[in-house]
């Protein structure tokens, strides 16, 4: 008998008994739309963070205090000494080859209008801040150098802020509470569209001073630089390490962009697998649902599989034709899960902030993944049925 | 031992001293105890004997599904005593045809999907399989009801599509158990017409009956008692299950 006839026996047996069939599929079905969609979260948020992040310019480096080693986890040291404002100016000064030296302060607060009020994070930086932020001003102005030195208490809004306090109106000269002290929005930003990478529509930009005087601050989190040249940015490296190494001696690091998109996308790769896992075991339940009704299948079908040999199967005859009938449950399972997971996926991207990305490589993993489940849950049920004694099968009521 | 049919005709199937046991919760029984027979090309053979007396077991054993504790069996002129299990489907499927007292037939399928299923395990390919099964059902007059299923038939029929299905691989002989078992009389006349007919077109039968009515429509008789061949006896007054009918009052015509 050649496997095309096994095939058939199959789909018929899988036919007669489609309820059976349906329900037993459902967990292989929703196990593949799991894995489907989960990955393809996963892959479309480290797509999403990873463009945010390229999308400010290779040219990039970020100078954060402690020590950090080349992979995530494990041995970081908790900053010991904080940068300062001045440490910066030192860099500006000191370094060559760079278009902008940004100390950044960043802190959660509540900004408020009469009596609406919206939580948000506060990004201070100095005059050069946009050569290092991604926003876009659709309206007024950023805040300017003479502000940043006089620590004025000035805000440019993200498009969140701007939309709950001002609605329908133009925000620009409008006077807005930020930690109990008045500030003049001076300009506000276009919708960045919300990300999973932080809602940069909920950000206010004030001068660095004044956020340190508000909040009572004497140091500041983060400096970034932004090298000329791109294709120097390792000498920039080694000047900046070299201005701040008699300050600090090892207790700082400069990441490049390069390693913070690495360090990025190991975080968000790690993610992405154990999303896989957690929807892997829902196909693994799926799985033994399979075998569990090819079991109750081979016992109930004890006489059928009792003709067959008296009338001249072979052992490899029935075992094929249990195996085919658990991998074409899994199989079918599988299309019809890949199905759902990616429609579920555009759908989401659609309609939700949660981008989504689904690769072929996710597919294909998904469907062997599942026709797998089918052979291996499949062998042993069918193994038991090609077994059979054919006249104990016979006999069987 | 007097032959019923042409004395040069060879020997088909033959046991030598068979005995079966089966232990039940360590209990020995003893289902066979040294059974010789032979069976020759053509004849129809009935093996009688009461319940209990070994028949089934008998037939399961020269039929090739189960295999005896003592003794062989000797099909075609080969011992088959140590062949594996896939052998003895194989030998199964292109010599042996069975007819079974519960018809055995395969649920929610097709009358010809049933008398296909031992050309589908011999490898014959789709268009002459449906070809041979056609050719079988209209030998035993269900050429109207191939496409029917096993449910949507009478028993009577059913019973044939099975005489079909036992038929179409052309075996060299047919094993029937108490195939009128489960009919009712008339349908029963009509099922041993049909093995009558197709034995005197050159088929080898062998008939398992506890009754001896119907076990006088074979030529010869041989009957078993507690696991043992206690005669063997030709039919004097052979039944013929053709002129039954006829003589039966008109019903509604089978078929
Ligand atoms: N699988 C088995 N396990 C144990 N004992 C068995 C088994 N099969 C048959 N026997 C015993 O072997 C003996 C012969 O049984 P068998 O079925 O051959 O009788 P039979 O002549 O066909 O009877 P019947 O006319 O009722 O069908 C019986 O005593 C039966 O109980
Ligand atoms: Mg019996």
């Amino acid at each position: 008998m050649n496997l095309a006839e096994s095939f058939r026996i199959a789909l018929r047996a899988l036919n007669a008994n489609k309820a059976r069939s349906i329900l037993t599929m459902l967990g292989v079905v929703i196990g593949v739309a799991a894995v489907i969609l989960l990955v393809g979260i996963g892959t479309g948020v480290q797509d999403e963070i990873t463009g945010q992040v390229e999308g400010l310019g290779s040219n990039l480096l970020f100078i954060v205090p402690g020590q950090y080693g080349g992979s995530m986890g494990g041995d970081q040291a908790p900053p010991s000494r904080r940068f300062t404002i001045e440490d910066s100016d030192l860099l500006a000064r000191r370094v060559p080859g760079v278009d902008a030296v940004v100390p950044v302060l960043q802190a959660g607060s509540t900004i408020k209008r009469g009596n609406r009020s919206v939580r948000v994070v506060v990004a201070a930086a100095n005059e050069q801040g946009g050569e290092v932020f991604s926003g876009t001003l659709e309206g007024g102005r950023g805040y300017r150098k003479s502000e940043v030195q006089a620590a004025a208490r000035v805000v440019a809004i993200g498009s969140t802020v701007r939309e709950t306090l001002f609605p329908g109106q133009d925000p620009v000269g409008k006077v807005v509470t930020l930690e109990g002290q008045r500030f003049t929005v001076v300009g506000y930003y276009e919708s960045m569209g919300g990300g999973l990478a932080g809602d940069q529509d909920s950000q206010v930009y004030i001068p660095i001073t004044t956020a340190q005087r508000v909040f009572n601050l004497n140091y500041i989190n983060t400096i970034v630089v932004k090298a000329t040249d791109p294709a120097r940015i390792e000498v920039v490296k080694a000047d900046l390490r070299r201005v701040l190494t008699p300050r600090y001696g090892e207790e700082f690091t400069v990441f490049t962009q390069e390693q913070t998109l690495g360090l990025l996308s190991d975080l968000l790769g790690t993610l992405t697998y154990m999303l896989a896992g957690i929807a892997g075991i829902s196909l693994l339940v799926g799985g033994i649902g399979i075998m569990n009704i090819m079991l109750v299948s081979v016992s109930e079908r004890t006489r059928e599989i009792g003709i067959r040999k008296a009338v001249g199967a072979r052992t490899y005859d029935i075992l094929s034709q249990f195996v085919i009938e658990a991998v074409g449950l899994s199989v079918l399972g599988g299309i019809i899960g890949i199905s759902i997971g990616w429609g579920g996926a555009v759908l989401m991207a659609k309609f939700t902030p949660v981008p989504t990305n689904v690769t072929p490589w996710a597919v294909a993993t998904a469907f062997f993944f599942a026709a797998g489940v089918g052979v291996f849950f499949g062998v042993y049920p069918a193994w038991k049925a090609s077994q059979l004694d054919p006249i104990v099968a016979l006999r069987y009521e | 031992m007097p032959e019923a049919t042409g004395a040069a005709s060879r020997i088909v199937l033959e046991t030598r001293d068979v005995g079966k046991q089966y232990k039940l919760d360590g209990v020995e029984v003893n289902a066979l105890r040294g059974v010789s027979i032979a069976i020759r090309s053509g004849e129809m053979v009935s093996i009688m004997g009461p319940s209990g007396s070994g028949k089934s077991t008998l037939m399961h054993i020269v039929g090739l599904l189960d295999r005896p504790t003592t003794g062989q069996v000797i099909l075609e002129g080969d011992d088959i005593s140590n062949l594996s299990p896939n052998q003895l489907a194989e030998l199964r499927n292109r010599y042996i045809g069975f007819v079974f007292q519960s018809f055995n037939l395969l649920a929610r399928t097709s009358a010809q999907a049933n008398v296909e299923l031992p050309l589908v395990y011999a490898g014959v390919s789709g268009a002459d399989r449906a070809r041979r099964a056609t050719d079988a059902l209209e030998r035993v007059g269900l050429g109207n009801r191939m496409g029917h299923f096993s449910s949507q038939l009478s028993g009577g029929q059913q019973q044939r599509v099975a005489i079909a299905r036992a038929l179409v691989n052309n075996p060299s002989i047919v094993l029937a158990d108490e195939p009128t078992g489960n009919l009712d009389s008339r349908s029963g006349i009509e099922v041993m017409a049909m093995l009558q007919e197709l034995n005197a077109q050159g088929i080898t039968v062998v008939l398992v009956t506890h009754d001896d009515r119907i076990a006088r429509h074979a030529e010869r008789v041989i009957r078993v008692f507690d696991g043992r061949v206690q005669a063997e006896e030709i039919v004097g007054n052979r039944v013929l299950a053709a002129q039954e009918l006829a003589s039966l009052p008109a019903g509604e015509v089978a078929g």
